[in-house]
C-alpha cells in the first residue's frame, strides 16, 4: 500500500479519537451534538476511504449511512428533542472535566499499547493502527456514558462508541456483514432517539444509576 | 419433510407470524395465533431430532449442541405463550395495557422467538450477533409495555446496558474475524463456526485471548453475570410476567450459548489462554453476590430475578470447570433452571393478579387460600432452591461433586453460595406460602397448566432421567470438551 493511502486513513481515524476528546469537554448540549455530527462526518470519510483502498464497494453504503443518518438526521432529531422537551442546555457531569480527560488519556494509551502489541504479527499496518484508534474511540464513548448524568448525553456517548465499532469493522480487511451491522446499529439508534422523545425520558428520570432506581422500587425502606 | 425444511420452519414461522400479528386486530385472536404458531414452531424444532440434518451452510447450522437449546427455547416459548394467552386479558381489564399495546406485544413476542431461534441456529458469528441484538431489542420493547415510570426506567436501563454489552460483543466478534482472516482468507468463510473450529489451532492466540475477554464481558452482560447484571432485576420485575419467564428461561440461555461457542474456539487453540478460570471466577462471583442479595428483596419478581443471576453463575461455573461430567451438569442445570424458573414466573404472575401487588410482605398464606397455585409455587421454589428429588438437585449435586474432586477450595465457595441462597429462598417461601392468608383476593385468570406441566417434567427428570436424554447430554458434554 502506498504511504499516501496509509497517511490519509491514519489521519481520519486519528481525527475520530481527537473528536472523542472534544466531546468529553463540551459543556453545552448543542455544542455536544454538533461535535458528534463532526465525528460522524469523519467516520463517513474514513469508511469511504477504506472502501476506496480496499476496493470494497459495499463499504460505501456504510459510509453513506454514517454521513446521512448519523451526521445529519440524528443530530437534527436530537436538537429537536432537546428543544421540544426543554432539556437543560448544559451537560451535567459526574466528575469534573480534568479527571475525565486524564482518564480518557489513560484509556487511549491502554488501547494503543494493547492493540499494537496484539497485532504485531499482522502484515497490514493499516488494520493495526485502525484497530488501536477504534478501541480508543470505543473506550472514550464508554467513559462518556459513565460520566454523564443525562439521557441525551448518554445516547451521544453510545453513538460515539458505535462509531468506533464501525471504524473497526471497516478496517478489518474484507469483513462480511459490515453493512448489515451498520444498518442494525442505525435501527438501534433510531429506536433510542424515538424512545427518548416518546417517553420523555429526561423528565422521568435522568440517570441509569442503580442506586437511584432502587429507591423507587420499595427495595429500600 | 426434510431437516432443512424443519429448520427453515423454526425460523420462518415466528417471523411470518410476527408480521401477521402486527396486522391482526383483536388481542384474543392474536393471543391464540401466538400459541398456535409457537406450537407449530416447537413441533418443527423437535422434528430436527429425528430428521436428517441439513449440511451446515454459511449461515445456518444444526448440530448436537444447538438442537438442545433450540428445542428448549421453542418449548418454553410455547408454554409461556399459552400462559400469556390466559393471563394477558386481565392486564387489559385492570387498565395496565391497551388493545393496541397487546397487538404490538404479540407481534414482538414472535419477533423475539425469531431472534432467539436465529441466534441459536446461526453458523456465522456476525449473523449470531445481529440475531442476539434483535432478540434484545424486542424484549426491551416488551419490558416497557406498561408505560409506567418504573417500566420505562427498567426498559431504558436494560436498553443502555444491553447495548453496551452487545457493542463489546461486536468488537470481540471483529477480533475473532481478524484472527481468522490470515488463516481462512477474507470474506464470509472466516466468520463461519464450522470453519473457525477447524482452523482455530492456527489462529493467533493473543488475538483470540483479547477477543474472548470482550465476548465474555459483552455476552456475559446479557447472561446477567455479576458485575454486569444491573439491568436484569429491573427488566424482570417491571415487564409483563410471561416476558419475565421468557427472559429468565430463554434469553439468558441464548447469550450463554454464544459464550459456550466462543469457549470452544478458545479450547481448540492450545496456545490461547484457558477460558475456564475466567468463567469460573465470574460464575462464582455471580452466585455468591446474588445469594446475598436474595435476602434484601421485597418484591417477589425481583427475588426470583436475583435467583436467576445465581443460577446463571452456577451454570457458567460448571462450564468453566469443563470436562465431561461438569459439562453434563452444566447442561442439565441450564435445562432445569429454564423449566423451573419459567414455572415460578407462571405462578408469580397469578399471585400478582390475586394480590394486586408484587410486594412480598403483602403476600401470605397462599397454600391455604389457593391450594393448587400455592403448592405449585412451593414445589417450584423447593426445586429452584435445590431440594431433592427435583432435577435441579441432581445437577447441583453433580456440579458440587465434580468441583470437590477437581478444585476443592472453589467447591467450598460454591457450596457456601448455594446454602446462602437456599436459606433466603426458604425464608421467603415460608412467609409467602404458609400462615394466615392476608391481603386482597382478586380472581385468578392465568392458567395453572403450564406451571404443573413444567413441575411434572422437573420432578420426572429428577427422579428418573430418561436414557435417551442422558445419552444425548453425554454426547454434547463431550463436544464441549
Amino acid at each position: 500500500m502506498s504511504s499516501y493511502a496509509f497517511d490519509i486513513s491514519h489521519l481520519l481515524a486519528g481525527g475520530l479519537v481527537l473528536v472523542s476528546f472534544m466531546m468529553i469537554y463540551q459543556d453545552r448540549m448543542y455544542a455536544l451534538l454538533n461535535t458528534f455530527a463532526l465525528q460522524a462526518v469523519l467516520l463517513g470519510l474514513a469508511v469511504a476511504w477504506q472502501a476506496f483502498t480496499q476496493e470494497a464497494p459495499h463499504l460505501y453504503a456504510t459510509a453513506a449511512i454514517a454521513l446521512v443518518f448519523k451526521a445529519l438526521i440524528v443530530p437534527w432529531a436530537l436538537h429537536r428533542v432537546v428543544a421540544r422537551m426543554g432539556i437543560q442546555r448544559t451537560v451535567e457531569t459526574v466528575t469534573g472535566v480534568m479527571p475525565t480527560m486524564l482518564a480518557g488519556m489513560g484509556l487511549v494509551a491502554l488501547s494503543i499499547l494493547l492493540m499494537l502489541q496484539l497485532t504485531e504479527a499482522a502484515e497490514n499496518a493499516l488494520a493495526r493502527e485502525d484497530l488501536a484508534f477504534a478501541l480508543s474511540v470505543i473506550l472514550l464513548g464508554m467513559l462518556m456514558m459513565v460520566t454523564r448524568r443525562n439521557a441525551v448525553t448518554q445516547v451521544v456517548g453510545f453513538m460515539s462508541l458505535e462509531n468506533g465499532l464501525i471504524l473497526a469493522a471497516a478496517g478489518a480487511q474484507g469483513m462480511p456483514l459490515v453493512v448489515e451491522i451498520s444498518v442494525a446499529f442505525s435501527v438501534l439508534i433510531a429506536m433510542i432517539v424515538i424512545g427518548v422523545f416518546l417517553f420523555r425520558i429526561r423528565e422521568r428520570f435522568d440517570s441509569v444509576d442503580t442506586e437511584a432506581l432502587d429507591a423507587f422500587r420499595g427495595e429500600r425502606q | 419433510m426434510t431437516g432443512a425444511l424443519a429448520l427453515e420452519a423454526t425460523l420462518a414461522l415466528p417471523l411470518g407470524t410476527a408480521a401477521l400479528l402486527a396486522l391482526m386486530p383483536g388481542y384474543r385472536v392474536g393471543a391464540w395465533i401466538n400459541v398456535f404458531a409457537s406450537l407449530v414452531t416447537f413441533l418443527a424444532a423437535t422434528s430436527l431430532f429425528v430428521l436428517e440434518r441439513p449440511a451446515p451452510g454459511n449461515f445456518l447450522l444444526v448440530d448436537d449442541l444447538n438442537i438442545v437449546f433450540i428445542v428448549l427455547n421453542t418449548f418454553v416459548g410455547l408454554s409461556a405463550a399459552f400462559f400469556s394467552a390466559s393471563y394477558i386479558g386481565h392486564e387489559l381489564e385492570v387498565g395496565r395495557v391497551t388493545p393496541s399495546n397487546l397487538r404490538f406485544y404479540h407481534a414482538m413476542y414472535q419477533m423475539m422467538m425469531f431472534g432467539m431461534n436465529l441466534a441459536l441456529a446461526s453458523n456465522n458469528i456476525g449473523l449470531m450477533w445481529v440475531a442476539v441484538e434483535l432478540a434484545t431489542l424486542s424484549t426491551v420493547l416488551m419490558v416497557g409495555l406498561y408505560r409506567t415510570h418504573e417500566a420505562l426506567e427498567a426498559a431504558w436501563k436494560y436498553f443502555i446496558l444491553g447495548s453496551v454489552g452487545i457493542a463489546l460483543a461486536l468488537f470481540g466478534t471483529i477480533l475473532v474475524y481478524l484472527a481468522a482472516q490470515p488463516v481462512l482468507g477474507e470474506g464470509t468463510p472466516a466468520m463461519v463456526w464450522t470453519n473457525l473450529l477447524v482452523a482455530a489451532p492456527r489462529f493467533d492466540p493473543a488475538m483470540l485471548n483479547v477477543a474472548f475477554v470482550f465476548l465474555l464481558v459483552g455476552y456475559g452482560t446479557k447472561v446477567g453475570l455479576a458485575p454486569f447484571h444491573a439491568w436484569l432485576p429491573d427488566a424482570h420485575a417491571e415487564g409483563p410476567t410471561p416476558i419475565s419467564a421468557v427472559l429468565s428461561g430463554l434469553l439468558l440461555n441464548v447469550a450463554l450459548y454464544a459464550v459456550l461457542r466462543f469457549k470452544l474456539l478458545m479450547t481448540a487453540n492450545a496456545e490461547a489462554v484457558a477460558p475456564g478460570p475466567l468463567m469460573i471466577g465470574l460464575g462464582l462471583l455471580s452466585l455468591v453476590f446474588a445469594a446475598f442479595m436474595l435476602y434484601r428483596r421485597r418484591d417477589i419478581k425481583r427475588l426470583f430475578a436475583y435467583s436467576s443471576i445465581e443460577h446463571m453463575g452456577i451454570i457458567v461455573f460448571a462450564f468453566g470447570i469443563g470436562g465431561p461430567l461438569a459439562n453434563f451438569a452444566g447442561l442439565l442445570h441450564m435445562v432445569m433452571h429454564s423449566l423451573t424458573k419459567s414455572a415460578i414466573f407462571f405462578a408469580v404472575g397469578n399471585v400478582a393478579q390475586i394480590k394486586g401487588t408484587q410486594k412480598l410482605d403483602q403476600i401470605r398464606g397462599l397454600t391455604q387460600s389457593h391450594p393448587a397455585l400455592g403448592w405449585g409455587l412451593v414445589l417450584a421454589v423447593l426445586s429452584i432452591a435445590g431440594m431433592p428429588p427435583s432435577g435441579v438437585f441432581m445437577s447441583e449435586f453433580l456440579v458440587v461433586t465434580t468441583s470437590f474432586a477437581r478444585m476443592p477450595v472453589l467447591a467450598v465457595i460454591l457450596v457456601f453460595g448455594l446454602l446462602v441462597a437456599f436459606g433466603a429462598l426458604l425464608l421467603r417461601l415460608t412467609d409467602v406460602a404458609f400462615g394466615t392468608p392476608t391481603g386482597e383476593d382478586h380472581p385468578m385468570t392465568g392458567s395453572l397448566l403450564p406451571l404443573w406441566l413444567h413441575l411434572a417434567l422437573i420432578y420426572w427428570i429428577g427422579l428418573h432421567m430418561p436414557q435417551p436424554m442422558v445419552d444425548w447430554f453425554q454426547t454434547v458434554a463431550a463436544i464441549l470438551g
